[in-house]
């Protein structure tokens, strides 16, 4: 049951059942069509020559020699693009270093050839000119006064005077005062929390293939979470009309918020002018970590005043946060979902956008809401134990509610914190007898979620099957999702709808498939374009049997004379109505272009036992469990994919996965054997409880799932790893030799 | 009138005031006050905001309707991944 918009509940038919993936046949037979997987005739190959140097001034770039080699049709170089729009500007810059080269790794030229051979040698033959400049890629080395200036002249009035250029900017958020409210604690935690930068991990590293003719029209295919974001990034920075760029998504092998930019396609793009050829371009895994976007790298200052009975009294946090060589970290949404979950008197957060010399950071699945929630959820974590306090009693008690004023400001409608916490605790995880060396912790989540620019367009066929178009990329089982609720809305089997992503010619604009939007937007807007096509049918039959169309009405898949006064017709079928069609004044479709409003927060509870082991530090996760609010699972299964996907990203980021810079700022570790994500033996089976509160905002109750599941990870495993360790972990990764040397040092974490 | 609640940092463009009363009668109207009130404000605003209306945040729908009793937050510009 969920509500309508009318708020009636009702009784859902396809929606909250498990069907099969439209999509699965061809992802295990191996015929989906990913970024690489396709071919133009005469088509070349694109690579990237990328800088050696973590900063350095670029004084000459001379190509003649691959310019001249046989096989090579064109060389690309930042002067190729000229001036580009300002909002776009960054982008340009980070797809092609223009002045300076900012990071290890950052690219400086491009060559189209016949072979990648060729490509190869040319890029060895392109000669440049550095004068290298000192590096900084420490988030608190680069605040420090003194510290090599990535950019002049970009720090906004945010910023107090007198500190480093590389301080971008500053956000404030809270209430109350704070003071006040630490003199009425009875223990205060202070401490300083870090994280390390962590890379999506997408499996399909990034590829396209751009076409561009003599005539400006252009095609490109590319492995995205957005292709309306990449037509429209791509025209601007070429010069081109929107209309004139048609861009089609690929099956994606996994984004997470790093598909949601653009890196090689304008390049392609202008290999292709250039070249008046097709060019193909797939980025290695070693460029995908060097040279596109991991989340930020942190140190966050927490301090928490708690009574002994549970009270949180006041509760500060200060955010650092580098994103890369560009501004633009998600401090701000750190600052913001840090103290999300809890209903609080006195509450602060101060962040800092911080550039470094490192690859711009690109958002990361709730960026900056994990690392906020480690540094939080750990101190709460400390000062309940400190206490002798249950953690979930206490989260319980200090928990945000209906009416809760937020710390970020607005007041929460109904939400789903409590009901997570309280599943967690009723849940037998939570009682289950624990070994030596092993711990429990348990830790909360926020996200925001959020709608956006949608179109989607549903039409009737003759035969009376149904086809849906949408504008985003299928990353998390959307194809179904949206076939579900059209089938729902029309009263048809699931079987009896195809959904489709469309190319950017085809509908309006689409917001990138981010922000857990596309349930909630996408959904919503494809119950509307089946309400659409429900009264057209409505409208049909009324015809057909003399009567006024609002005497008509639609239920269980046929249109239905509505009311004694309307007369007594059998039902007509929507193929019944469908065959018609031509009959009655032409094809039968819905469409609905809406920018969605109303997506509802999100919370998460996650459970976590592990074993330490305290020869070698080594952690293993023994169980693990995640509680959600889905507002509702439309298909459950892929509800329960996302929580366990984000949990096991967490698992990585918490216990694994860093980028490893040297002195110079060159990455040491650009390729999966040395940046190690967690793979299926890492792992037990991740159980989820899906909590259904629904979300006013939405006809049938969907909150986005995406995101929020790797919110409470990080923290609910370094309480765990705390616990069973005896010594509180305070920076990630907690790898092996870190946990050792705590274990050893006991609290010097 | 439309009381609207600053974040901290957005106050101090606000002459330090964390509520301010503008006279809107949809967002278009409200962002547009903001901006004429206090001109200190018009890089944040320009750099992009999201407001939160009753509790339902909104980016870009200008023709949101805004009531006198609604409680309106400015917050900053959401991000998703």
């Amino acid at each position: 049951m969920a509500l309508d918009q009318t708020g009636k509940t009702r009784d859902f038919k396809v929606v909250g059942t498990r069907p099969n993936r439209p999509d699965g046949i061809d992802k295990v037979t191996g015929r989906a069509r990913f970024g690489a997987d396709i071919v133009a005739p005469g088509m070349l190959t694109g690579r990237i020559l990328r800088s050696p140097h973590a900063h350095a001034r670029i004084l000459r770039i001379d190509a003649s020699k691959a310019e001249a080699l046989p096989g090579v049709k064109a060389v690309v170089t930042r002067a190729d693009f000229g001036d580009v729009p300002d909002h776009v500007a960054d982008i340009m810059d980070n797809c092609m270093a223009g002045a300076k080269a900012l990071y290890d790794g950052h690219a400086v030229a491009a060559v189209a050839a016949n072979s990648a051979a060729v490509a190869r040698k040319a890029l060895r033959l392109i000669e440049v000119e550095y004068e290298v400049l000192p590096s900084v890629t420490d988030v608190d080395a680069a605040m420090r006064p003194g510290a090599s200036v990535l950019h002049e002249g970009r720090q906004q009035e945010t910023v107090p005077g007198g500190m480093s250029g590389n301080v971008i900017s500053r956000v404030e958020f809270g209430h109350g005062d704070i003071e006040a409210g630490l003199k009425r604690a009875d223990r205060v935690v202070t401490r300083i929390y870090r994280t390390a930068a962590t890379h999506q991990g997408y499996i399909e590293p990034h590829a396209c293939l751009a076409t561009m003719g003599p005539d400006g029209q252009a095609d490109l295919w590319v492995c995205t979470q957005g292709h309306y974001m990449v037509r429209n990034t791509c025209a601007a920075i070429l010069g081109m009309e929107q209309g004139q760029l048609r861009v089609t998504a690929s099956e994606i092998g996994g984004g997470f918020g790093g598909k949601t930019t653009v890196f090689l396609e304008p390049v392609a793009l202008m290999l292709s002018r250039k070249a008046g050829r097709p060019v193909k371009m797939v980025m290695s895994r070693t460029e995908v970590l060097r040279a596109t976007g991991p989340t930020a790298s942190t140190s966050i200052d927490v301090k928490i005043g708690m009574r002994k009975d549970g009270k949180i009294t006041a509760a500060f946090a200060e955010l650092r946060y580098q994103g890369g060589a560009y501004p633009g970290s998600p401090v701000d949404m750190g600052s913001m979902s840090a103290f999300a979950p809890y209903d609080l008197e006195n509450v602060k957060t101060v962040g800092w956008d911080v550039v470094t010399n490192r690859p711009k950071a690109a958002a990361y699945r709730a960026p900056g809401a994990p690392m906020a929630a480690f540094a939080v959820e750990s101190a709460i974590d400390e000062l309940a134990k400190g206490f002798g306090l249950d953690p979930l009693e206490v989260r319980l008690m200090n928990g945000a509610d209906k009416g809760t004023r937020a710390s970020y400001g607005p007041t929460y409608p109904a939400i789903g914190l409590k009901a997570t916490l309280e599943a967690a605790r009723a849940h037998p995880h939570w009682k289950a007898p624990l070994g030596e060396n092993q711990g429990r912790g348990v830790a909360c989540g926020f996200w925001f979620n959020f709608g956006g620019d949608t179109c989607v367009s549903l039409n009737v066929t003759p035969d009376g099957t149904v086809n849906v178009s949408e504008g985003n990329p299928d990353i998390g089982g959307s194809r179904a999702s949206m076939t579900m609720m059209a089938a729902e809305e029309l009263g048809i089997p699931y079987d009896q709808v195809r959904t489709i992503i469309a190319d950017t010619g085809s509908l309006g604009q689409n917001e990138v498939t981010d922000g857990s939007r596309v349930t909630f937007a996408v959904g919503l807007a494809t119950i509307e374009a089946a309400r659409a096509a429900k009264r057209e049918m409505c409208r049909r039959a009324a015809m057909v049997w003399g009567i006024d169309e609002d005497a008509v009405e639609w239920e269980d898949g046929a249109a239905r004379p509505a009311g004694p006064n309307a007369g007594k017709f059998p039902p007509m079928t929507l193929k019944e109505i469908a065959a018609i069609a031509s009959n009655s004044g032409g094809p039968i479709a819905g469409h609905h272009e809406v920018n969605a409003e109303g997506a509802g927060v999100s919370f998460a509870t996650h459970m976590v036992d592990v074993e330490v082991d305290p020869d070698t530090g080594a952690t293993r996760i023994l169980r693990y469990t995640v509680f959600q609010d889905a507002g509702k699972a439309v298909h459950p299964s892929y509800v329960e994919g996302q929580f366990q996907g984000g949990a096991v990203q967490g698992i990585g980021w918490a216990l694994n996965e860093e980028y490893i810079y040297d002195k110079d700022g060159i990455l040491q570790n650009p390729g999966f054997l040395d940046y190690r994500i967690p793979v299926a033996s890492d792992l037990p089976m991740i159980d989820t409880v899906i909590l259904e509160i629904p979300n006013p905002g939405h006809p049938y109750g969907v909150r986005g799932v995406g995101e929020t599941s790797i919110v409470p990870p990080l923290a609910a495993i370094a309480n765990a790893v705390s616990a069973a360790a005896g010594v509180r972990m305070v920076q990630l990764p907690m790898s092996p030799p870190r946990i050792l040397a705590a274990m050893q040092g006991r609290g010097r974490a | 009138m439309v009381r609207v609640r600053l974040w901290g940092s957005l106050a101090e463009g606000a002459e330090g005031q964390r509520e301010v009363e503008i006279e809107a009668g949809n967002l278009r109207e409200l962002l547009d006050g903001l901006g004429e009130r206090f001109p200190a404000l018009r890089a944040e605003l320009e750099r992009g905001v999201s407001v939160s209306i009753d509790g339902r945040v909104y980016n870009d729908s200008w023709f949101t309707p805004i009531g006198p009793e609604s409680e309106v937050v400015l917050l900053r510009r959401l991000k998703g991944g």
